[in-house]
């Protein structure tokens, strides 16, 4: 195993990057160093601004002066036809860093007579290449010689020897090529440069047109083999390296408000996840954009920034609406803190609107996405599609730790979890509103269907749009369910009635004990005072009985005295005797 | 090395040995080098001229070994070639110049019988 991998770090494949977003990430470095590549392509696909884009980034980012050789294009067209993304072509070429060069073949001014080569090509390839020390060349479209020239054995066998002379100057280069019926290349140009190749593909599907880039072949090489869509505007190429994302972002354990104090106590009181993933669905009217928009000025309200993907309504009938609920978004537009991007959803092909969202994303840099809604995407049967669209677009806010929002609208009369089943392995919170018919009304309902990581509540809760935003109601239960509209009103009244007659029996229970009381202290009293003044004759008996005695004593002894006073010592024992039992 | 030398200076003074006629001929030959192919499309050229010009023309031949950036002014990328400088308009011939129809033809010159 070590030996193997010495020889691969020892033959490890040198890579020349472009510069160009997202493309290195796919081929995993760029193109291959010293070797020509073959980008091929139908008409408008894209190929010379990607060879041109490789020698700007080339000349500009890594110092690797380039030369551009067009076949088809003047100079002046060129600058002219790159300035527009930005590009200053004369600038680079002023300061030695480019050299444009045209070669052209007309066939009507061209006289064949007997052999030749195309050693002047060549030597003005290899000028071009020496006068400024070149690592790069781009050879846009080869193939219009075939046009020029007549003779095709010649031109073949050259063409051959050109691109082993290349591989010999050991310069990087993108020979761009018309892409044939059959072959890639209308000329076979595949079989002379067959290290790298790359397809650009600009198809209409539904009436959307989406470029795509799919690496074809790449020598000794790992690379992403899936059609890229990808995106040109000002800034140039930007291609989606959306497989190359994993599942090993990073989560963030804050909390985040909803923006509804009582949808926040349904997520243990704290909110949701930041960098988590939130679905609303629900039919129509239910009123998933106005949580969306409470949402988005919550965080707002926290310094952070909230791009708003609106795909059905104009960002001022948006507005407008919300204001009706006592919303004002208008401020924090103003603030720069909130920003609409509304594009109808058949605007562009998905890949296109991933692109987008990715570019409206990396400019503004916010902290939360809202897409409203995501399912006007579904047209036909794209499910799968959409899905893979969504997953990246997840994978992306994922990684970004962005918190996203999106609302869907399902069909009414279906299952009410069916038309979201094919995204809701990816959702991290879902809340579902639906409206709940009952007594001739329609009320609204919303409940946590899940919420990875946290202790949701489990109840349908009733909500209302109220002038000053969205307001959960308690919940009541009755014997047919939730209790919502009137008759939750009704449930209301009568409940409140029932604590009435409740609080005022307590009232006259309370009463009735406090009376009973008072006559049980009566009865005490009278019983005390009956009982004092019986104590008290009681005693007083007790006393005249004590004296009684006393006094036949002290006649006793005043009797035994005037008898006799020998009998003094007989006294005192009788008077011990005497009176130890009375005390 | 030294063959070329002299030959280029040979070129040179045949140019000025023609120049003085009004309406003479100004062609350019387009070579890389002392090849087979350059010496023959020169021998094939002046051999056409000496016949069909009758003295009224300059060759000038121009080596890209030695100046390539004089490829660019009329659009060379074949070797060898020729270009009609004069009379307008300019034409362009490419090869070894071996097939004499086709360089009368594309010099715009009726063979002279």
């Amino acid at each position: 195993m070590k030996k193997a991998e010495k020889i691969l770090a020892d033959h490890k494949l040198v890579k020349t990057p472009t510069g160009i977003q997202g493309f290195d990430e796919i081929t995993d470095g760029g193109l291959p160093a010293g070797r020509p590549t073959l980008v091929c392509g139908g008409a408008g696909c894209g190929k010379t601004l990607f060879g041109m884009e490789f020698l700007v980034r080339g000349a500009t980012q890594f110092n690797e002066p380039g030369v551009f050789m067009s076949f088809e294009e003047t100079i002046d067209e060129l600058i002219k036809n790159v300035s527009s993304l930005g590009f200053d072509l004369e600038e680079l070429v002023r300061n030695k860093k480019m050299v444009l060069e045209h070669v052209h073949v007309e066939r009507s001014e061209i006289e064949e007579t007997g052999e030749y080569d195309l050693e002047a090509l060549f030597i003005r390839l290899g000028y071009a290449i020496d006068s400024t020390g070149a690592k790069r060349v781009v050879l846009d479209t080869i193939e219009s010689l075939f046009a020029g020239l007549p003779n095709q054995l010649i031109l073949r066998a050259e063409l051959r020897r050109l691109f082993r002379w290349l591989k010999e100057k050991g310069v990087t280069a993108i020979i761009t090529g018309e892409r044939g019926n059959e072959t890639l290349t209308r000329q076979g140009l595949e079989e002379y440069v067959s290290d790298c190749v790359i397809m650009l593909d600009h198809r209409v599907t539904e009436q959307n047109s989406t470029r795509r880039l799919r690496v074809v072949k790449y020598r000794g090489s790992i690379h992403g083999t899936n059609e890229y869509p990808f995106l040109i505007n000002e800034d140039g190429f930007s291609i989606l390296p959306v497989t190359s994302l994993g599942l090993n972002h990073t989560v963030s354990n804050e909390r985040i408000s909803s923006g509804i104090p009582a949808l926040d106590k349904m997520l243990e009181g704290k909110g949701f996840y930041r960098g988590s993933t939130v679905l609303i669905s629900g039919t129509a009217g239910v009123g998933k954009t106005s949580i969306a928009a409470h949402f988005a000025v919550a965080a707002c309200k926290r310094g952070e920034r909230v791009l708003y993907f609106c795909f059905e309504e104009s960002p001022n009938q948006l507005k407008r609406n919300m204001r009706s609920i006592g919303i004002d978004l208008e401020p924090w537009v103003q603030k720069g803190l909130l920003q609409f991007q509304a594009t109808r959803p058949t605007f562009y092909g998905l890949e296109m609107h991933l692109a987008v969202t990715h570019q409206a994303v990396n400019d503004f840099k916010p902290k939360v996405v809202i897409l409203d809604p995501i399912n006007t995407f579904v047209v036909g049967d794209k499910e799968f599609e959409v899905k893979t669209m969504l997953m990246r677009i997840v994978d992306f806010l994922k990684m970004n730790q962005i918190t996203a929002l999106f609302t869907s609208l399902t069909a009414s009369g279906s299952a009410l979890e069916h038309s979201d089943t094919s995204i809701s392995s990816l959702i991290d919170t879902w809340l579902l509103l639906r409206d709940i018919e009952l007594n001739g009304e329609r009320n609204r309902g919303m409940y946590v269907l899940k919420s990875r990581g946290m202790a949701n509540s489990n109840q349908i809760r009733e909500f209302v749009l109220t002038n000053h935003g969205v307001e959960l109601r308690e919940v009541y239960i009755g014997s047919s369910g939730v209790l919502t509209g009137s008759a939750r009103i009704a449930h209301e009244a009568l409940e409140n009635a029932e604590v009435l007659t409740r609080k005022q029996d307590i009232e006259r229970k309370k009463r009735e004990i406090e009376r009973k009381r008072k006559t049980l202290e009566a009865k005490i009293i009278s019983l005390y005072a009956d009982f004092d003044s019986e104590e008290a004759e009681a005693l007083k008996m007790i006393q005249t009985e004590q004296d009684t005695i006393k006094r036949h004593e002290q006649d006793k002894v005043e009797m035994a005295e005037s008898r006799n006073p020998e009998t003094e010592i007989k006294q005192t024992n009788y008077k011990r005797n005497f009176k130890n039992p009375i005390l | 090395m030294k063959a070329k030398k002299e030959n280029s200076d040979v070129k040179i003074k045949k140019e000025k040995s023609t120049k003085s006629a009004k309406d003479a001929w100004v062609l350019r030959l387009y070579v890389a080098g002392q090849t087979p192919r350059a010496l023959a499309a020169f021998t094939n050229l002046k051999k056409i001229c000496e016949e069909q010009l009758n003295g009224k023309y300059s060759i000038e031949v121009i080596d890209l070994m030695e100046n390539p950036q004089l490829a660019n002014e009329f659009q060379i990328v074949a070797l060898p070639t020729l270009i009609r400088k004069l009379p307008v308009p300019v034409r362009k011939i490419i090869g070894d110049l071996s097939d004499t129809e086709r360089v009368l033809l594309g010099l715009d010159l009726q063979a002279v019988n």
